[in-house]
């Protein structure tokens, strides 16, 4: 597998040569910050076009179809208008936490994609407790939606961000024991070393049952972390309107909305890495030639393959799905979904002690 | 009918008859109460369903004219005036304690004529705003804008409420009251809320999650259609119905005209009958699949809501065809109809009832079998059949608490006797129950119109009728069973060119008032699917 750290060594070696070592490092700062707010920019915008057009295509629809050619305008249309809206303020909120909130909920989410290796080598940091950090950094998203449905002043942004605290907050549990896991099996917490477990075969099939049950734990946990249908219940606009974001307009909403569309990518992509081999490309045992030539295609190809196939999975279930009721939400991750993952962490540490796994 | 006269007169002396389209029962305020209360708990009578309460101005007296009718007996109406006795301040008693429907029916007079009602628990306004002066059905009412001008400010929430109380000596007093607690915490939803399907309102008073009761505050589209109707003629208000519940828009407008060629003693044409009957089917398939798209969309399946959009439009097509419109079809008129169909017609819907039944196994797989719709709407929404039947809640929802309660079968009317076809009953009585009878429902009516379709007989389609319509003097009221429940239009005419009243009797009005009984105990979020499951249209309460 091709390394990236070469490459990012060589930036590293070449800014030494000529600059002082903190000037060296601040540009390197400036680069690696534009970079990720250019792949987090880029990456919303299709991922907005991704949803509409699938769902469209569920609904038995076309979609977005006069900006552009099939479309693929409208995003850039849809984002040139939300950035020239006006920003309303209202009476009665509290206006320090009205809008410190978008930019805690979009810079945890910024900071999440930040964390995520997309190839070998092509990350920021290298921890030894990546995915214990990626988690950490996750939940201070809630801050962020109880900080806005608070300071909104407005019943309906209440009630939203009330059953929003309550959601991410329990399913956070099932999500960190899924992850645990893997991390089990593993061994460790560094992501890169993670992914070089995979080499030989992916922890989905590796793991056998206990992996597959901790998948679809996580699958099911991700999709109500980030508050998708058929969770989408904090912001469920039959009831609620728009929910904790009833009260924001222009960029402010669209902070929210982003960083919505955000964490979808990065659910997957951290249920690509620690599931489905991350960046390691599709072998098939046996199969000589057919894994050479699945080795062409590139690591980070691989990653957001896996990545965008798993958001549409949980953008399917979203589109097919009618929403649950937040009694019936917290009772199935409390009765079910909780105990099932505890029992699923030890199931996965005997097999592990016994050797049950190949 | 002798019987029951008979039975009356041992328990009201006083009563006197009349016979008419049916059998008339004039009685005095003073006795009205427990003759009502005997007409209903008698076993003999057993009148337990009202059907219709209609205010009414006879220039020397405020009324009120009521409908009643026997589930156990062979569905028979009797009729009921009462007269107001003092014009200057008219008060009758309130039967809202025997038929819980007069609660909201009982409002609606009170908005419109100035009627008090002693006894009844919540006499506020229905439609109007609070600050609105004068009584608009009343003959003697003075339209002048001034005396009502354009509000510029917006109106205050009223939790006033007062109740007219009378003691044992006769003595009326007024009881003032408020209608939410000290404590409670109101959400409002409406009336721009995405899913409150029209411009409707309701306050919440919730705790936590769990909603304890719901006020509902109506008339945001209210067109005074009953006043309209009393200044044009016959064929000039028939347009009004599409306009009302516009999903039953060929059920009320028949209904109307069936009313108008009833009192005329006009005979329609067998070919019209039958069309006649084919739209009302259509009708009603087309009003299921946006109930079966609504419901899904508001528990946030939007996925299934295109499903029953796709063949709505196909039912549409048809409509658009023949009608000329996709919506205000305006194709019933007295005597017939007032096109002959497309020549498309009778292969549209041939492909319509080809495609129905597949489609219907679709929505079951996409939609009904689905656990998370189950668990949303199983158990939810509960209305037992005494509710039902007291709050006179019929059609597909009356149906879902196991209320056999179709009109085509206990007053058929038009082409319904030469077809067979089921009626559909469910009895879980919850909203999983109101939604299963209208899927089925389509069934029955993709049935009836396969009989239907290859038996349209040769003929004009509409009868002779005169220039300008005069009706005999008299009181008509003809019930239809239209997408939503039993709707029903009661004409009184003073043998000239308008009618003298005119009041058309929702469905969907009698569904709104048992939002607050549906919804207590339950959580917000199922406040919405109880309204999506009762499928109320909100311009057939604000008529």
């Amino acid at each position: 597998m091709f390394d990236f750290s070469i490459v990012t060594n060589w930036v590293n070696d070449l800014l030494m040569g000529f600059l002082p070592s903190w000037a060296a490092v601040l540009v390197e700062c400036v680069i690696i910050g534009v970079c990720v707010l250019l792949a987090y920019t880029v990456l919303a915008l299709f991922y907005i076009l991704y949803e509409r057009k699938l769902c469209a295509w569920f609904q038995c629809r076309l979609g977005p179809m006069r900006v552009g050619p099939w479309g693929l305008l409208q995003v850039f249309a849809d984002m040139f208008k939300i950035l020239i809206k006006e920003l309303i303020s209202l009476k009665g909120t509290d206006r320090f936490l009205f809008k410190l909130a978008p930019y805690i909920i979009i810079t945890s989410s910024v900071v999440m994609l930040a964390c995520l290796p997309w190839g070998n080598g092509l990350q920021i940091i290298d921890y030894n407790i990546g995915i214990f950090f990626i988690l950490a950094v996750s939940s201070v998203g809630v801050l962020g939606i109880l900080l806005a449905g608070w300071a909104s002043n407005n019943k309906y942004t209440l009630i939203g961000a009330m059953r929003s605290g309550a959601q991410m907050i329990s399913y956070e549990i099932s999500l960190g024991l899924a992850l645990i896991s893997i991390v089990v099996f593993a061994g460790t917490m560094n992501i890169t070393d993670l992914v070089a477990e995979q080499q030989s075969a992916w922890f989905l099939f590796r793991g056998h049952i206990p992996a597959i049950i901790a998948f679809l734990i996580y699958i099911v946990a991700a999709t109500a972390e980030t508050n998708r249908g058929p969770f989408d219940l904090p912001e469920a606009e039959h009831e609620l309107v728009a929910g904790y974001h009833t009260e924001y307009s222009g960029i402010h909403f669209g902070f929210f909305y982003l960083a919505e569309y955000l964490n979808l990518f990065i659910v997957s992509g951290i249920a690509s890495l620690m599931f489905l081999g991350g960046w390691m490309p599709f072998h098939v045992p046996g199969w000589d030639g057919f894994n050479e030539i699945m080795n062409y295609i590139p690591g980070p190809v691989w990653f957001l393959a896996k990545a965008f196939f798993i958001s549409f999975v949980i953008i399917w279930f979203k589109w097919t799905f009618p929403r649950v009721r937040i009694d019936q939400m917290l009772a199935f991750e409390w009765k079910y979904l909780m105990p099932l993952s505890l029992l699923n962490l030890v199931l996965m540490a005997v097999c592990v002690a016994l050797g049950w796994h190949f | 009918m002798n019987d029951i006269k008979e039975k009356i007169l041992s328990i009201c002396p006083s009563a006197t008859f009349e016979e008419g389209e049916y059998l008339q029962i004039n009685v005095a305020d003073k006795d009205w109460f427990p003759l009502a209360k005997a007409m209903k708990e008698d076993r003999e009578l057993n009148f337990d369903v009202l059907t219709a309460v209609v205010g009414m101005d006879w220039k020397e007296a405020y009324g009120v004219v009521y409908y009643l009718t026997s589930t156990t007996h062979d569905w028979d109406v009797v009729c009921v005036k009462v007269e107001a006795p003092d014009r200057k301040d008219p008060m009758i008693h309130s039967v809202s304690s025997l038929w819980k429907v007069a609660l909201f029916q009982e409002r609606e007079v009170y908005d419109f004529f100035g009627i008090k009602f002693i006894n009844h628990p919540d006499m506020r306004r229905m439609f109007l705003r609070n600050d609105w002066k004068g009584f608009p059905l009343r003959k003697d009412y003075d339209a002048d804008p001034k005396l009502n001008p354009i509000p510029k400010d917006d109106e205050k929430n009223e939790d006033d409420t007062r109740s007219y109380v009378e003691d044992e000596k006769g003595k009326v007093t007024c009881v003032p009251g408020k209608v939410f607690a000290p404590g409670d915490y109101v959400v409002n939803v409406g009336p721009q809320h995405p899913s409150t399907h029209g411009v409707m309102r309701f306050r919440c008073a919730v705790d936590g999650e769990i909603v304890t009761k719901v006020d509902v505050v109506s008339g945001y589209i209210h067109r005074g259609i009953e006043k309209l109707c009393e200044e044009l003629g016959y064929p000039q208000i028939l347009h009004f119905t599409d306009r009302m519940d516009y999903m039953s828009a060929h059920q009320n407008r028949e209904c109307l005209c069936m009313c108008i060629e009833k009192a005329m003693g006009l005979e329609v044409p067998e070919r019209a009958v039958v069309i006649r009957a084919m739209m009302d089917e259509l009708m009603r398939i087309s009003s299921h699949l946006l109930a079966f798209g609504c419901t899904a969309m508001d528990l946030g399946a939007t996925t299934a809501f295109f499903y029953g959009f796709r063949e709505r439009e196909q039912v549409l097509d048809i409509f658009e065809k023949t009608c000329g419109a996709r919506m205000s079809m305006n194709y019933n008129v007295i005597g017939g109809v007032i096109a002959d169909l497309h020549p498309d017609f009778v292969k549209d819907v041939k492909e319509l009832i080809r495609i129905m039944p597949e489609r219907i196994k679709e929505y079951h797989k996409v939609f009904s079998g689905n656990i998370i719709a189950m668990n949303r709407l199983k158990k939810v929404g509960m209305l037992p059949l005494e509710d039902a039947v007291n709050y006179c809640i019929t059609g597909p929802s009356g149906r879902g608490s196991g209320w056999s309660c179709d009109c085509r079968k206990k007053h058929p009317y038009g082409a319904y006797p030469q077809v067979k076809f089921e009626e559909v009953l469910e009895y879980g009585c919850d909203s999983y129950a109101r939604y299963m009878v209208r899927m089925r429902e389509i069934e029955e009516s993709v049935k009836i119109l396969e009989q239907l379709v290859d038996r349209i007989p040769e003929g004009p389609i509409r009868a002779q009728v005169p220039k300008i319509i005069k009706l005999p003097v008299g009181r008509w009221y003809q019930q239809v069973e239209a997408s939503r429940g039993t709707f029903g239009v009661y004409i009184e005419s003073d043998g000239g060119k308008t009618p003298y009243r005119v009041h058309f009797q929702s469905p969907c009005f009698n569904l709104v008032g048992v939002m607050d009984l549906c919804c207590r105990g339950n959580m917000i979020a199922d406040l919405i699917t109880i309204g999506a499951a009762l499928d109320f249209v909100i311009p057939d309460i604000d008529r």
